[in-house]
């Protein structure tokens, strides 16, 4: 049984969010990159282009988008564990502090569905219970390397998109959220059997910490990549981004 | 003990050896200073990197960086191992190896009595120290792909103890290998010699 999340480690947190959020000057990056200058002499390349730098890192980066979709295989699940290895109390993580976490208002809530689906009506939180539901114990894992494990319970996303008829061979499927927080993914990764539209943790419903009323679960990508009070979610084949992929972090985000 | 080759003016370490060796010390450079700082992000114990120390200036810079330098460690290593294994380098410079002759050379080290007339030649714990770093970057790339992509290699993952026990394992392995790193930089500087001989060849 793992140790759960300490205080240090949610400071940590809390102060890389913080980090990120100063982001808009992310070129600070660079600027602290070239204050190695050993790497500087080393390197051959003129670091002092930042620009340079930063568009070559980029390209890495979507290189490794397509090494990881390649790498991808539909079929292989994630692991699971018994419940009594859920991690408890579960972390709370997000961009912003606990205080700030939107309170989602259930009964008027609606889903909206846009871009490449035939059914575009807007569902209620009843009409999303009423739909199939599965549950998994799974480990998340975040970007910055801790993990926790979990309990998620909801629709298979995979049985939601075919129920709306979304159009499954565009490339991403995105997502905009009561937090303002934004993210896409692959299709491939949103038709996975263990790709959840997440409605319960643990046993009860979403509770607003967790993403009230509904979170996208996927045990095979990193936590930034599984959106939390998800308002919309469209279909498109042009790539949608997202918060954080905007800033500089991965996009495929893959486990 | 000593190659028979007479000491001509033949390269010590033939070009092949020297470009890898200074590419794999870039991409370790790379690898290291902004491992610390996705290490900083979310430390194991209770330390973390100076920041001044680190590459990359936030998480996501510095995981940009480490997952670009993991192509050139990895395809670099490949070449390295590749072209040691087709020339035979391998069985010639780093066996045979024993316990029993790794000690004897450390302690005639340690009085500082280990010639190292011949730079063509290894003794027994310069063999054991660059399989040994040969070693813990294998174990390094190995655990780092089981961080990167644990439901992608189950069976890696399960080799290794599962994700959380890979994260020490990356943790430690780095540790070694900063600390052979350490003491390598301190062997050349004592044998300036040796430095020459990986630039230049000779």
């Amino acid at each position: 049984m793992r140790r759960s999340l300490s205080h240090h480690d949610r400071d940590t947190i809390a102060e890389e969010v913080m980090g990120g959020l100063e982001a808009p000057t992310r070129r600070l990056f660079l600027t602290r990159t070239l204050s190695l200058g050993g790497l500087a002499l080393l390197t051959g390349c003129d670091l002092t282009d930042s620009q340079g730098v930063e568009t070559a890192l980029q390209r890495i980066s979507s290189f490794n988008d397509g090494v990881q979709a390649w790498l991808f295989d539909p079929d292989r699940l994630a692991p699971t564990y018994p419940e009594s290895m859920i991690t408890r109390p579960f972390p709370f993580n997000a961009y912003y502090g606990e205080d700030r976490v939107p309170q989602v208002d259930g009964e008027s809530f609606r889903l909206e569905f846009s871009g490449l689906v035939a059914d575009k009506h807007a569902w209620s939180l009843a009409e999303l219970d009423s739909l199939p539901q599965t549950d998994q114990v799974t480990r998340h894992i975040c970007v910055e390397g801790w993990s926790a494990i979990g309990k998620w319970g909801g629709v298979p996303f995979s049985l939601f998109l075919r129920r709306v008829g979304a159009d499954l061979t565009a490339k991403y499927v995105g997502f905009k959220c009561a937090d303002d927080y934004y993210t896409s993914i692959d299709m491939p990764t949103a038709l996975h059997p263990q790709t959840l539209l997440a409605l319960t943790y643990d046993g009860q419903r979403l509770p607003p910490r967790y993403g009230f009323p509904m979170k996208l679960r996927m045990p095979t990508k990193l936590g930034y990549k599984n959106p939390k009070h998800i308002q919309a979610i469209f279909v498109t084949n042009n790539y949608p981004g997202g918060y954080w992929e905007d800033q500089g972090y991965n996009w495929f985000g893959g486990s | 003990m000593t190659d028979t080759k007479p000491a001509s003016r033949d390269a010590i370490h033939p070009l092949w050896l020297r470009l890898t060796h200074w590419i794999n010390a870039l991409a370790v450079l790379i690898m290291v200073t902004s491992g610390w700082r996705i290490y900083n992000a979310s430390p194991l114990f209770d330390f973390r990197f100076a920041d001044d120390l680190t590459l990359g200036g936030w998480l996501a810079g510095a995981i940009q960086w480490h997952f670009a330098a993991m192509w050139l460690l990895a395809a670099n290593g490949v070449v390295y191992l590749l072209l040691n294994v087709v020339s035979g380098r391998l069985w010639h410079k780093f066996l045979p190896l024993s316990p029993r002759a790794i000690f004897a050379d450390l302690v005639a080290a340690l009085h500082g009595r280990l010639s190292h007339a011949d730079p063509r030649h290894y003794n027994s714990v310069q063999r054991a120290a660059y399989l040994f770093v040969v070693l813990d970057i294998l174990l390094l790339v190995l655990s780092g792909l089981v961080l990167w992509k644990s439901v992608q290699f189950p069976l890696l993952r399960v080799l290794l103890g599962g994700y959380e026990t890979a994260r020490y394992l990356h943790f430690f392995a780095m540790a070694a290998l900063v600390s052979f790193v350490a003491v390598h930089l301190v062997m050349a500087a004592l044998v300036p010699r040796t430095l020459l001989a990986m630039i230049r060849g000779r």
